[in-house]
């Protein structure tokens, strides 16, 4: 028996690998600590986090496993966003590893880093099989973090209720992938793309009825991850009752995990069926349809939430609708904007999820109400989270402006390019229009903080992670708001990257 | 003749996976759900027999009926009260999600049965299923296949994180 192994390159995944023994090595030096360092191990998990961020600088692009690995744009792309959003989570979560966390600060930290190897293992997957199990190795760790504190209820609720419905919702991905995979044989994305468009011709143009429900099968199967409306309503009352740094990964991480899932599957593996033309296998109308009501029904429920987080969910599922704006934009804009765009929302969410983090570590609260006064006894916190809401509403010169612009110059590029993606104009008009109720509910949280004559209770002040992770999501809101370009140089690679525009 | 004979242990099993299957859902002991759901699966594999996948159907008997069914025993037995007590397992909602699994079915059949564009593969299959299917796993398939194992592992330490009594 001859076994022929395809050529490894290992060193194309150094990134994963030394991340997931880094990960391994943190749970072996908190038990060896007998579990008594909380902090340091923390500090661990930060320093592995640059460390693999610097090692991801010069591994560069290149393929590993034969064909399974590959590190394009796109890939490098996302694994820096994941990076990102797993070192700011990290950060804001010293307060809870040193009050509420006690028992299990390794594995807590280290479930972290194995979300964040299976988002990274997701990027770079080229391949349905691979690209199910990376999605897989991104959502199991979190269902445990979300129910990471055991003796609360609505911790353990949110944890069984996103476990239920992530394999809910897996289970329609699989179902979904399982038809393309028996319309095609294979389960490479971009050999799966060529087979199709060749039965396509077999057919003349008729690729039959089966290629709609598979659609649709995906679709779900990816819009719970991102949560999308109809597939949203897990995701307030899981944001409510994780572990808030969690809250923070989940809208961020496994939310952009979710966008590279799509991007693969959809955007780069059935482009050819996205095109009024292909009626009914066009599923960018669909996807449209979905994006307007994310947008409207995210932003109008946000406004009657009093708990900051459910209120940050709602804005989650709004910022989604903008997101895919962009998704169904196919031009050079396109996929651009959509990395921006998840690039900008890293930094302001994550800066605002760091805020509450910090802001319940210290008084208990989440409620919106408590922070009345906040801004005469904690001026600072106060301005970082008010920057933070602003960029998430969309104010000029912040990063959060310059990303629903380009969104809405992709759309509004293609809708003029092409009489038939006339719709789009209406989703733009819908997203102008829903930002406005957008800015209602963040201008209230600001009115709250700065426009209230009773004096805040809590006079707090930073610690030295809470204030870094705070620093980097201000100064990349204000940087990446005034000098776009090297960003937006790189997430321009990605759409030409993906090979279905050739300019 | 052989087909024929196909064809009845065919029938044969469907009835039974589709009347097991209702009973899962339908006892109001949970035990005998249990045992009923172990027969489901079981039946599943003989499918997969039916299919010439010989490891699937190996994999179902080892992973559904060997594993998931034994834990799921060992959960009711251990918990106290569980196994002599009288479930509902229907709520107010039951009629609604039988009419949307309904459309579902009928569905997914009219567009499966309407489609004519599969993509056979017209060789027969190789005859050592099983090696085959080993020997992608072990080279082109080896980096999911790893992969896995780390799943696997978080998975571990995340269920003993959970299950684990914490000392005060």
């Amino acid at each position: 028996m001859d076994l022929q192994l395809p050529e490894l390159n290992l060193l194309k995944m150094l990134p994963e690998i030394f991340l997931f023994l880094w990960a391994l090595a943190i749970i072996t030096f908190d038990l060896g600590t007998r579990r008594k360092t909380g902090a340091t191990v923390g500090y661990l998990s930060l320093l592995g986090l640059l460390i693999t961020g610097l090692i991801l600088v010069f591994t560069g692009y290149g393929r590993g496993f034969g064909n399974m690995f590959y590190n394009d744009p796109l890939a490098l792309f996302f694994k820096m966003i994941f990076l990102g959003a797993s070192f700011m989570a990290i950060g804001s979560s010293f307060g809870l590893t040193n009050q509420k966390i006690v028992n299990h600060r390794g594995e807590y930290f280290a479930l972290i880093l194995f979300s964040t190897v299976g988002m990274m293992f997701l990027s770079s997957s080229n391949e349905l099989l691979s690209l199910y199990i990376g999605l897989e190795l991104t959502t199991i760790p979190l269902f445990v973090l979300a129910a990471f504190f055991k003796d609360n209820k609505l911790s353990v609720e949110a944890g069984i209720k996103y476990l239920v419905v992530g394999a809910f919702s897996s289970a329609l991905l699989l179902y979904g992938l399982s038809f393309l995979y028996g319309m095609t044989g294979t389960t490479d994305i971009l050999l799966m793309k060529v087979n199709l468009a060749v039965t396509q011709l077999k057919f003349e143009g008729n690729i039959g009825l089966v290629l709609i429900i598979t659609i649709i099968l995906l679709l779900a199967g990816i819009g719970f991850k991102l949560s999308l409306p109809p597939f949203h309503q897990w995701a307030p009352d899981v944001y409510e009752g994780s572990p808030t740094p969690i809250a923070a990964f989940l809208s961020v991480g496994s939310k952009a995990a979710g966008l590279v899932a799509f991007a693969k599957i959809m955007v780069n593996g059935l482009y050819a069926f996205y095109d009024p033309v292909m009626r009914p296998n066009d599923w960018g109308v669909l996807v449209g349809v979905l994006a307007a009501a994310a947008m409207i029904l995210g932003n109008v429920v946000a406004i009657r939430q009093n708990n900051i987080k459910r209120m940050l969910a709602y804005s989650s599922i709004a910022q989604v609708g903008y997101i895919m704006i962009g998704m169904v934009s196919f031009n050079e804009l396109g996929l651009a904007s959509v990395a921006f765009y998840i690039f900008a929302y890293m930094f302001a969410n994550m800066g605002a999820f760091a805020v509450v983090a910090f802001f319940e570590d210290k008084t208990g609260s989440c409620q919106i109400e408590s922070y009345t006064g906040l801004a005469k006894s904690s001026p600072v916190l106060s301005i970082a989270m008010t920057v933070f809401l602003l960029s998430l509403a969309g104010i000029p010169p912040l990063a959060g402006f310059l990303a629903k612009f380009y969104v809405f110059a992709a759309a509004i590029k293609m809708a003029q390019a092409e009489g038939s993606y006339n719709w789009l104009y209406w989703l733009v008009g819908i997203g102008l229009l829903t930002s406005v109720f957008a800015l209602y509910y963040y201008a209230n949280v600001i009115k709250t903080m700065f426009f209230s004559d009773a004096d805040s209770p809590y006079k707090l002040s930073f610690t030295l992670p809470v204030f870094t992770v705070i620093m980097i999501g201000l100064v990349g809101v204000f940087l990446f708001g005034l000098y776009p370009e090297p960003i937006m140089k790189f997430a321009s690679e990605i759409p030409t990257s993906l090979g279905f525009i050739v300019d | 003749m052989v087909e024929a004979g196909v064809g009845i242990i065919f029938w044969i099993l469907t009835f039974v996976i589709i009347v097991s299957a209702l009973l899962v859902v339908t006892l109001k002991n949970i035990f005998h759900s249990a045992l009923f759901l172990i027969l489901c699966l079981f039946a599943v594999a003989g499918i997969f027999i039916l299919l010439h996948a010989e490891f699937l159907a190996a994999a179902q008997v080892l992973i559904y009926v060997g594993a998931v069914s034994i834990l799921i025993i060992f959960a009711i037995m251990l918990t106290s009260n569980m196994a002599s007590k009288k479930i509902i397992q229907t709520n107010q909602n039951a009629l609604v999600a039988f009419f949307a699994c309904l459309m579902f079915l009928v569905v997914t059949l009219v567009l499966i049965n309407k489609t004519g564009v599969w993509n056979y593969s017209t060789r027969n299959l190789p005859a050592e299923n099983i090696l085959t299917i080993g020997k992608l796993l072990m080279t082109d398939f080896m980096l999911p296949f790893e992969v896995v194992s780390v799943l696997m592992l978080a998975a571990m330490i995340g269920a003993i994180v959970l299950a684990r009594e914490d000392k005060a």
